[in-house]
């Protein structure tokens, strides 16, 4: 090792230095930061401009399909009888076209928007919630194991797509037949993955040491626990938004999902589907929609994994 | 060794017995108009119904159905279909079908392997770089847009820049190019983002560090510690890959008119042809737990961690 540069203590000029003064009550400070988990978070989910701007257009997006429904004087089912009206390319007045019977495709979209939003949304509540529940109290009791590892087995052994057809078959086709079929086929899934969560929680180092120096557990929970794991749950949510608004298309496609004459964006593409070789805006425009969505709602959910991860703080 | 194999099977086995419980249970809720033929349904009176009904065992109590069901079973014999093929054995429609979807799945494997497991090492050796934002892009590109979609684009965009057939024929191999694209595009994003994640992952931990201390060379590092650790997650499930191309693509299928086994049920669903939907969804049921346990027994092989050699108990 190198001594030559310890700087010699006696030549630095005393008054450089103060005496520090003694105070009782600062005692307690020394381990203390400002530092907020959620404010770290967000201020790091914001970071980047990728996600300020896709955040800021999915807000305009939700917003707007909410809204749209309810000014709009154009109906979305309205068939219209005249050809004229048939198959119209984009215009001023029909912002996407018509389809093959003149209904207005930017109205049917915005309406396809919301059921598939709504739809999506409830299958992302129910299904993470009820995969959190389970999956606490999975992690917690361990006795459940067996019972739950046969239900697992059982479940994910049979590729998805067969329960999901099989469920919205034997159902009559409504919003809840979808639902409760993408949540019946999704949960087990969640359930295991959050009870792995929470066990390797329970065991992580800094949760040791917690209870080694006799935090209490209510603390523990609080502070350490849950807002790891509220977390997990946002960006589980932000992810099955995709992946149920794909399920609903690929339903759609092999004829079990919504019935025909209900705006879906799944519905939507697949007549398009039909039509796109002649009129291929039928099909490019609820598409892009749909792509838009689901490619947000996963750079979202992706970036949030990251953004909550306190390595990644600031 | 043979314990750990015999609890691993015991679970197989538990798993398909349940597996059956549910599917034959489920398929109890479904009309009864799926035991006949259109003609019969349409010909017969509501008492030669009940009575071919009774005929065929279906309403029995469920107990009894389902013994006489599982002693079929063990006699080979799944049954026949009643609408979909009419009176046909489901033996040998299974048969007839299989070929196909084997043939272009294993295809489909391999190209996604050849490309997907270098993708994965590719992004993680240049984390942060080109080839990872690139690989990126293509992941979420291909992981949230709906797959329907993105085959359908290729169905008609590739057909059409690249003269290819947009159907599918056995005896023309060139037929067999979109398909098998359409097949691989995602299992190889599904092995470049995995691989990837867990080199990434494997790379950062303690012994890695330490090997790197103690100077060994780095493609050492790479090939005896970091990808022999990382490749295990994606092994465990390639028998299940390869079992499951049985079950074919459904979606792809359709669209390139494959005559596999991949629309077969969603058809027979849709025929409400109750016996073959009963068996195929046990086929791929029992298929996919098989596939489990092979990937059980592959890990013991190919993960350093895991040695199945008896120890002295």
């Amino acid at each position: 090792m190198d001594t030559n540069k310890t700087p010699e203590l006696d030549q630095l000029p005393q008054d450089l230095f103060t005496q520090a003064e003694f105070h009782e009550e600062q005692l307690e400070d020394t381990g203390f930061s400002n530092y907020s988990y959620w404010r770290s978070t967000i201020r790091t989910f914001f970071k980047s401009h990728t996600v300020k701007i896709i955040v800021a257009l999915v807000a305009l997006m939700a917003a707007y399909t909410i809204i749209y429904p309810m000014v709009t004087d154009l109906d979305p089912y309205t068939v219209s009888l005249s050809a004229r009206d048939w198959n119209q390319p984009p215009s001023a007045e029909h912002l996407f076209g018509t389809d093959g019977v003149g209904r207005d495709i930017w109205a049917r979209v915005w309406f396809g928007t919301r059921t598939s939003l709504l739809l999506s949304i409830a299958v992302a509540v129910f299904q993470v919630g009820l995969g959190v529940i389970i999956g606490a109290l999975w992690g917690f009791y361990r006795k459940l194991d067996t019972v739950m590892f046969a239900i697992y087995n059982t479940l994910t052994n049979v590729p998805s797509t067969i329960y999901l057809v099989l469920i919205a078959y034997i159902m009559k086709p409504s919003i809840f037949t979808i639902i409760i079929a993408l949540v019946a086929t999704g949960w087990i899934s969640e359930a295991r993955w959050f009870r792995s969560r929470i066990l390797a929680l329970r065991e992580v180092d800094y949760n040791i040491a917690s209870i080694c120096l006799k935090t209490p557990t209510r603390r523990i929970i609080t502070k350490n626990v849950i807002p790891h794991l509220v977390s997990l749950i946002i960006m589980d949510a932000a992810l099955t938004i995709p992946s149920s608004i794909g399920s609903e298309v690929f339903l759609s496609y092999i004829g079990v999902g919504l019935p025909a004459d209900i705006c879906t964006l799944g519905n939507l593409v697949n007549q398009g589907r039909s039509a796109f070789l002649v009129y291929p805006f039928q099909m490019i425009c609820p598409t892009l929609i749909l792509c838009f969505i689901t490619v947000s709602f996963y750079i979202i959910g992706n970036k949030f994994a990251d953004a909550s991860d306190p390595k990644n703080h600031l | 060794m043979g314990r750990y194999l015999l609890s691993k099977l015991g679970q197989a086995i538990v798993t398909i017995i349940l597996v059956m419980l549910v599917v034959f249970t489920l398929l109890r809720f479904m009309p009864t108009a799926g035991y006949f033929t259109k003609e019969q349904w349409k010909d017969m009176t509501d008492t030669e119904k009940t009575a071919y009904l009774r005929n065929m065992g279906v309403l029995e109590p469920m107990p009894v159905q389902l013994k006489n069901f599982v002693v079929n079973l063990f006699h080979g014999d799944l049954g026949r279909s009643i609408t979909l093929y009419p009176n046909s054995p489901i033996n040998g429609i299974l048969a007839e079908k299989i070929p196909y979807s084997l043939l272009l799945n294993i295809i489909s494997w391999f190209i996604s392997a050849a490309i997907g497991l270098p993708l994965g090492v590719a992004m993680a050796r240049s984390k942060g770089g080109l080839p990872d934002k690139l690989g990126t892009v293509y992941v979420v590109i291909i992981r949230a847009v709906p797959s329907i979609i993105i085959h359908f684009f290729i169905q008609v965009f590739f057909s059409k820049w690249f003269g290819l057939p947009m159907l599918f024929y056995m005896e023309d191999p060139i037929s067999w190019i979109l398909p098998t694209i359409s097949m691989s595009i995602g299992s190889i994003a599904g092995y470049g983002v995995w691989l990837r994640r867990y080199i990434v992952d494997e790379e950062n931990k303690e012994y890695i560090k330490f090997a790197r201390v103690k100077g060994l060379p780095q493609k050492y590092i790479m090939w005896r510690h970091v990808f022999r650790n990382a490749i295990v997650p994606i092994a465990i499930n390639i028998p299940s890959d390869f079992l499951m191309m049985l079950s074919g693509s459904l979606v792809i299928e359709s669209m390139y008119s494959i005559p596999g086994t991949g629309g077969l049920l969603i058809k027979s669903i849709k025929a409400m042809d109750n016996p073959m939907v009963q068996v195929l969804v046990l086929v791929y049921g029992a298929l996919s737990v098989f596939g489990v346990f092979l990937g059980d027994i592959l890990v013991s092989f190919v993960d350093p961690r895991i040695k199945l050699v008896d120890s002295n108990d």
